[in-house]
């Protein structure tokens, strides 16, 4: 129980929370937008190591780090648009097409990695994003090593979860884009074009996703390697649900998971081997199930998600 | 320019094909500044079409659509919905998770502006709703109101983008009667106003009273036109059907011993009650009739008397038992033939075939199952034996079912399960849909059953249809059934009050 305490008391737990939360900040937001209009999108895992590989392959080539979130943004918006255009004008299955697209992007990312990257002994690494300096702000206790010892990407998550919170709340491109997921018929008798706002959403909500991939490569680690999203594209999935769609909700959530995963990685070492390491690996998933369980009953979901869109068909 | 003395709405030489099959040919269609006109016309007459031509859901092969003398660019609902033509879809187009005043000022405003501009939209609604008698709360939750105030809240959409043509798609097909008098009076309202109306509609009684004029579709083409001051429902009758339609008489006879009882039936699900406590007697050689506005509990109540669904509470008495944990399985057995409300959904299965939905209920008898194997031939010999003795047109035992007509399909389900003869017969909504020759072949149907001593619960919307065929009748309104009366001397008014609710409880049985 002490240890419990002292766990959660502790500066680096929570330092630890804002970083393991921020790729999932991005996936979450990613797949919100998606869902809100209405099309589910299971490319994620892939998306997201494909942003991994895009933004680390371009630091690598000498680009600068943002120039490289900018290139992992633009691949996922590549993979959004090819999940869009199969989803929504030609209507195929939203699974399929979307699991068809994790496939697909992660081992391509696997195979230009390999293009570009000879097999070395040791990965190659380039320099990450550093903690910003908030100047005094970093000095404040406990605050100052949690909140404001952050890389820039994680305040990027957390003020695009606040923009899209506000813009599907208070816009006329949000009202437009919700009621489009809710009955793109509706939409279209109020004179908007479900396909184009579906597109667009699935576009702009990969390229979101794939920012969270390339957080990993480039502030997070500093390599890339293959199998490092790790199902955090499929955590995001569910976290939607367990968000009831809302953006606030959905930046908690993400937040949420990233406690418990902070928190099993300081308790394994405590367990001295008595607790096989697998076991506590689980138990952000067991938890994040749970929390499902008594969250998402009372979810509002978007009445119109998997549903294709035909033109003139009532 | 916009000529000041142009129609409301030119519609001129409108064809529309759909592959093979032509749904509009050459429609002229000419409405006033404030006039108000039905669009009268069976299923399939082309109705709809046209209206989704002249809204853009569909681009017309030929034609040409004027509104206020201007050409409407066609297929696009954006163009219609600036030059001030609005529509109301008989299958809402609403967000039931949005609420009211968002559902209305989607799509109003620049998709690159910051804000929604709520609080001037809400004034704005609330304006036209004491304008026009549509008053609903803005920020209600569209899915928490009501069918009517959903159909207000389709209105004021089109009134709050300015629409000067109101175009309204079988507006009373889910209102009561009552309802339906003051969405007229609403119409009237505007009308005066100088907006122009176009209802679709295949009620004479409506077209009469509700429009200054009547347009009558059949086959995709106009077939007449007449002020309603000047014509009659046998006239409209007569032009919508093509031919003189014989309709079937119910002759007395004396009704036998029970042989349905619904006692207490009551069924909640997830905190609402969706029955409350029904209680009727079948008899048998009568017909009772059902009536109400659907969704106040038919469904729910039919499903446990098919014994697709236990009640919460009460039981169900066929033929003098009352089986303790029915299923469908047995209730067919022990003599109750089912019309499911939805031929599409649960009275036939559209890719099988013919034969094979012919013998889908009775699969167990052994003259259509030998031990390991379904008996083709016998199968398809009773399907073929369907197809005569009820005339289903255009049919085969191997012909897949979805490729029936409507009508044609209904008097397969009907005809399975009138081949055996059941003493008991539930028929949920069985005309729905269907043309006016297909009716009056049902309607035949069913008072053959009566007249051979069948009793035979219908489950209907339609005044008419339960004042014609049923000997009593009792209203369902809200899960509660009103007390039950008989049909002889009671008008479509009292019926009316009845499906309203007003009258539950009050009539003398």
């Amino acid at each position: 129980m002490q240890t419990t305490i002292d766990i959660l008391g502790s500066v680096g737990l929570w330092a630890a929370v804002l970083r393991i939360a921020t790729p999932l900040i991005f996936g979450v937001l990613g797949a919100l937008l998606c869902e809100r209009a209405g099309v589910l999108n299971l490319g994620i895992e892939g998306i997201m190591t494909f942003g991994a590989m895009a933004g680390w392959l371009a630091v690598y080539s000498g680009a600068g780090l943002w120039t490289g979130l900018l290139v992992a943004a633009l691949s996922g918006a590549a993979f959004g648009l090819l999940h869009a255009g199969l989803t929504v004008p030609l209507g195929l299955s939203q699974h399929v097409a979307g699991l068809g697209i994790t496939l697909f992007a992660s081992s391509l990312s696997y195979y230009l990695f390999r293009l570009a990257v000879p097999v070395s002994g040791t990965p190659p690494t380039v320099e990450p994003f550093q903690p910003l300096d908030f100047g005094p702000l970093s000095d404040i206790p406990f605050l100052g090593s949690t909140l404001f010892a952050q890389t820039a990407p994680t305040y990027l998550a957390i003020l695009l979860a606040i923009a899209l919170a506000w813009i599907l709340a208070r816009t006329p491109l949000g009202l437009a884009i919700r009621l489009t997921g809710e009955n793109p018929h509706a939409a279209e008798a109020q004179g908007l074009d479900p396909i184009r706002i579906r597109i667009g959403a699935v576009v702009a909500g990969s390229a979101v996703m794939a920012l969270g991939g390339a957080f990993l490569t480039l502030a997070a680690f500093n390599s890339f390697f293959p199998t490092m999203v790790q199902g955090r594209g499929w955590v995001a999935i569910a976290l939607v649900v367990f968000a009831s769609w809302r953006p606030g909700r959905a930046l908690l959530g993400a937040l949420l998971f990233a406690l418990f995963d902070a928190f099993q990685l300081r308790l394994q070492p405590l367990a001295g081997g008595v607790v096989p390491y697998q076991v506590f690996l689980m138990t952000p998933y067991l938890l994040s199930i749970l929390a499902l369980v008594l969250v998402a009953r009372r979810a509002r979901v978007p009445q119109a998600l998997m549903q294709p869109y035909h033109r003139g068909e009532r | 320019m916009t000529s000041r003395t142009a129609p409301a709405l030119e519609m001129t030489g409108i064809a529309k094909r759909f592959g093979a099959f032509t749904a509009l040919d050459g429609v002229d269609l000419v409405l006033a500044r404030g006039e108000i006109v039905a669009l009268l016309g069976e299923n399939g007459a082309g109705k709809t079409t046209l209206m989704n031509v002249l809204f853009g859901h569909y681009s017309a092969d030929e034609g040409e659509v004027r509104v206020f003398g201007e050409p409407l660019a066609s297929g696009r609902p954006r163009a219609a919905i600036r030059a001030g033509v609005g529509m109301v879809h008989q299958h809402f187009t609403l967000a039931p998770n949005l609420t009211v005043i968002e559902n209305v000022v989607a799509g109003t405003a620049k998709l690159s502006g910051l804000s929604l501009s709520l609080p001037a939209a809400r004034a704005r609604l609330r304006e036209l709703g004491t304008r026009f008698g549509l008053a609903v709360d803005p920020d209600a939750r569209v899915g928490d109101l009501s069918v009517g105030e959903a159909q207000r809240v389709e209105i004021l959409k089109s009134l709050f983008r300015d629409a000067r043509i109101l175009v309204l798609d079988e507006p009373t097909a889910v209102l009561t009667p009552a309802e339906g008098e003051t969405l007229f009076a609403t119409l009237r309202l505007m009308a005066k106003e100088g907006l122009s109306v176009i209802f679709i509609s295949h009620k004479l009684g409506e077209v009469l009273t509700g429009a200054d004029r009547v347009v009558v579709l059949r086959g995709g083409r106009m077939v007449g036109m007449r002020a309603s001051a000047e014509t009659s429902r046998e006239e409209l009758a007569e032009l919508m059907v093509g031919r003189r339609v014989e309709r079937p008489e119910r002759h007395e006879r004396p009704v036998g011993a029970p042989v349905l009882v619904a006692r207490d039936l009551t069924l909640r699900r997830g905190g609402r009650t969706l029955l409350d406590g029904a209680n009727f007697t079948l008899n048998a050689g009568e017909i009772l009739g059902l009536i109400g506005v659907s969704g106040n509990g038919q469904k729910p109540l039919a499903d446990i008397l098919f014994g697709l669904e236990a009640p919460s509470a009460g039981t169900v008495e066929i033929l003098g038992q009352t089986p303790a944990r029915p299923s469908p399985r047995d209730m067919v057995r022990r003599g109750l033939g089912r019309v499911p409300e939805d031929r599409h959904a649960e009275g036939a299965i559209g890719d099988l075939t013919l034969w094979e939905n012919a013998v889908l209920e009775r699969l167990r008898e052994p003259r259509f199952s030998g031990r390991f194997l379904v008996r083709r031939g016998a199968a398809r010999a009773f399907a073929a034996h369907l197809v005569q003795r009820f005339d289903i047109r255009g049919a085969a035992p191997d012909k897949r079912i979805r490729l029936l007509s409507g009508g044609n399909m209904q008097k397969l389900i009907l005809g399975r399960n009138l081949d055996g003869d059941p003493p008991v017969l539930v028929c949920a909504q069985p005309t729905r849909g269907l043309d006016e020759g297909a009716i009056a072949g049902v309607h035949a149907r069913l008072l053959e059953a009566r007249e051979r001593g069948a009793g035979i619960l219908l489950i209907s919307e339609d005044l008419d249809e339960v004042l014609r065929l049923a000997d009593r009748a009792v209203a369902i309104h809200a899960g509660r059934l009103s007390a039950t009366v008989p049909t002889a001397g009671l008008d479509a008014r009292r019926l009316g009050l009845m499906m309203a609710g007003e009258d539950l409880g009050r009539a003398a049985a």
